[in-house]
């Protein structure tokens, strides 16, 4: 039995491409996904769906080379695999079918990606009211077209979304977006840095040509959402714009404010993490490698920082190179020469990047909404909860989480870590990163009690 | 009253299979999660929180765990990331999560 060089969780952009690069230097690589298929979110099912649903467009079809190489010797690949335990060493506890597995490697790359940045408003617990991005994944991996939907919210995700759907004969109702003037002139100044990733902008544009082309009615500088259920179990969405609120009816309404990273993995492996202000958001702390302060730990990808799938797949190569380097596969010198262009990538994918933040900057009403508005899904905590446990004297995440209980449901805050964050910055604390603690995914007690006869294992 | 399904059947063609849904009948496509199978079959409610507030899958990606669902009598399933197969049995799950058959939250 050989030993395992590499354990890499998440088989996205970062992942996919890290596994190819170990594997074609000779390294023996485990590569991880919770999902049925490799890919991550934003290629879901790219190796299945092949010509059936045109309107996903190139970049996604783009996705295809990259599931292909991982058929490659050297990889191994556990599907439909839920990691909920990783400790320095390193070692990875993932469970599948209700069996945990212990697997044992010299290196993990967590590459984990990101999740869409919850949303709380008033009614967004409906049923009609659901992320967009959840709704491309349906586009993604089941053909199921939005009806009628509104797309409420901001960010480039919306305009391909839009254009998805409108070249797939599904034209959304509306597009409400929270995006101000003023915001995008305050993202201007980062325009001449965005000329580095000319390409991408050109394909922003595109996409809001084809939404103008198609003559679908934008709002701008929308503000105060709420959603109520209509008789007939439509969504009534009211908002307001340009000084007027106004309501549309539909029966979904999809809303968006970017992704920001999956952290939970990092943060439960005692990785430091920081906030990145600009983002609004945890990130776990790397260095140009993707180095994380754990020994044998790595992160690559929107784990680290949102970065989008070009970025993620030059991180994912950076990291496996320093990991092949610290096997003593790779010199130091061969890691940096064959580094150069993907530093590069990274650097062009990345440039676009502050003014993507600042112009589409998510609400301060949605980061710490207040009054009755749900922020923890699970166990149904509303913002009212959460202001009432700081006057109570609540300081931080952790006595939040004690006194209401919000994070505590089987989501363990992924819903809700962000906007709680938000409420105690808006009350003038300076709140620390959330603990995140292994299972990371709900385990039956049994499946744990079977673990501590299992055997360790190095496939 | 059932509430149309907010989104429209694909056009492409597929193989159908049988399940259903608190004893009602429901026809999926196969390949599909069973969060896509009910959200294709209606646009109601999948389950009723604590506090009886209706809910249905919401992230599609795992995160979120509003699409749980009892499927052949096992509880807190995550509707987005199990296969339909045919002859399963749904059911909602309404109120606080249960303790079924040594069945645990974490």
């Amino acid at each position: 039995m050989h030993e395992l060089d590499l354990i890499i969780i998440g088989a996205g952009p970062a992942g996919m491409t890290a596994a190819a690069t170990a594997a074609k230097h000779g390294a023996r690589v485990l590569l991880l996904d919770e999902q049925r298929r490799s890919g991550g979110q934003i290629y879901r099912d790219v190796g299945e769906t092949d010509s059936a649903r045109p309107y996903l467009g190139k970049d996604y079809a783009a996705g295809r080379a990259l599931v292909a190489a991982l058929n490659a010797p050297g990889i191994d690949i556990e599907v439909d695999a839920t990691v909920w335990r990783v400790d320095a060493g390193p070692r990875v506890i993932w469970s599948r079918g209700g069996k945990s597995h212990v697997t044992r490697a010299r290196h993990v790359l967590l590459a984990s990606g990101a999740q869409e940045r919850p949303t709380p408003f008033p009614g967004w617990t409906l049923p009609g009211v659901m992320p967009a991005g959840a709704a491309q994944i349906l586009m993604k991996t089941s053909g199921l077209l939005p009806r009628d939907a509104v797309l409420a919210g901001s960010g480039p995700l919306i305009y391909l979304i839009a254009a998805q759907m409108i070249d797939a004969g599904a034209r959304p109702r509306a597009l409400v977006e929270t995006q101000s003037p003023r915001m995008l002139l305050r993202a201007a100044r980062h325009l001449p840095r965005a000329l580095l990733a000319t390409p991408t902008l050109l394909k922003g544009l595109g996409l809001i040509a084809k939404i103008r082309a198609a003559g679908i009615t934008r709002h701008i500088g929308a503000t105060g959402f709420s959603a109520e259920k209509t008789e007939n179990g439509d969504i009534l969405f009211s908002f307001t714009a340009k000084g007027h609120r106004h309501q549309i009816a539909t029966p979904l309404l999809l809303t968006h404010q970017g992704v920001v990273p999956s952290t939970h993995i990092s943060r439960a492996a005692g990785v430091a993490h920081e906030w990145n202000e600009a983002q609004q958001a945890f990130q776990a702390k790397t260095d140009p490698w993707g180095r994380t302060d754990v020994h044998g730990i790595h992160v690559a990808g929107d784990g680290a920082g949102i970065g989008g799938a070009d970025a993620a797949k030059a991180a994912g190569r950076l990291a496996a190179l320093d990991i092949l380097h610290r096997l003593g596969r790779l010199t130091e010198d061969a890691r940096n020469q064959t580094a150069a262009a993907d530093r590069a990538a990274h650097r062009r994918a990345m440039a676009i990047r502050p003014f993507l933040d600042a112009a589409y900057a998510p609400l301060p009403e949605i980061l710490a909404p207040e009054g009755d508005t749900i922020v923890c899904r699970c166990e149904e905590i509303t913002a009212a909860d959460i202001h009432a446990s700081l006057k109570e004297g609540a300081k931080g995440p952790r006595q939040v989480k004690t006194a209401t209980r919000a994070g505590m449901g089987p989501c363990q805050g992924r819903m809700c870590d962000l906007t709680v964050r938000g409420i105690l910055a808006n009350c003038g604390a300076t709140p620390a990163t959330p603990r995140a603690r292994s299972p990371i995914k709900p385990v039956k007690l049994g499946e744990l009690a079977a673990l501590t006869s299992h055997k360790e294992t190095s496939p | 009253m059932k509430i149309a399904s907010r989104f429209l059947t694909p056009p492409e063609p597929a193989a159908t299979i049988q399940l259903t849904l608190d004893g009602e009948p429901v026809t999926a496509r196969a390949g599909d999660t069973v969060a896509a199978a009910l959200l294709a079959h209606s646009g109601d409610a999948s389950r009723l929180t604590a506090r009886g507030a209706p809910r249905t899958a919401f992230c599609m990606m795992g995160v979120c765990f509003d699409c749980l669902v009892e499927v052949d009598g096992r509880p807190n399933c995550q509707g987005c990331m199990v296969q339909v197969r045919d002859g399963m049995v749904l059911r909602r799950q309404r109120g606080p999560r249960k303790l079924m058959g040594g069945a645990q939250d974490a």
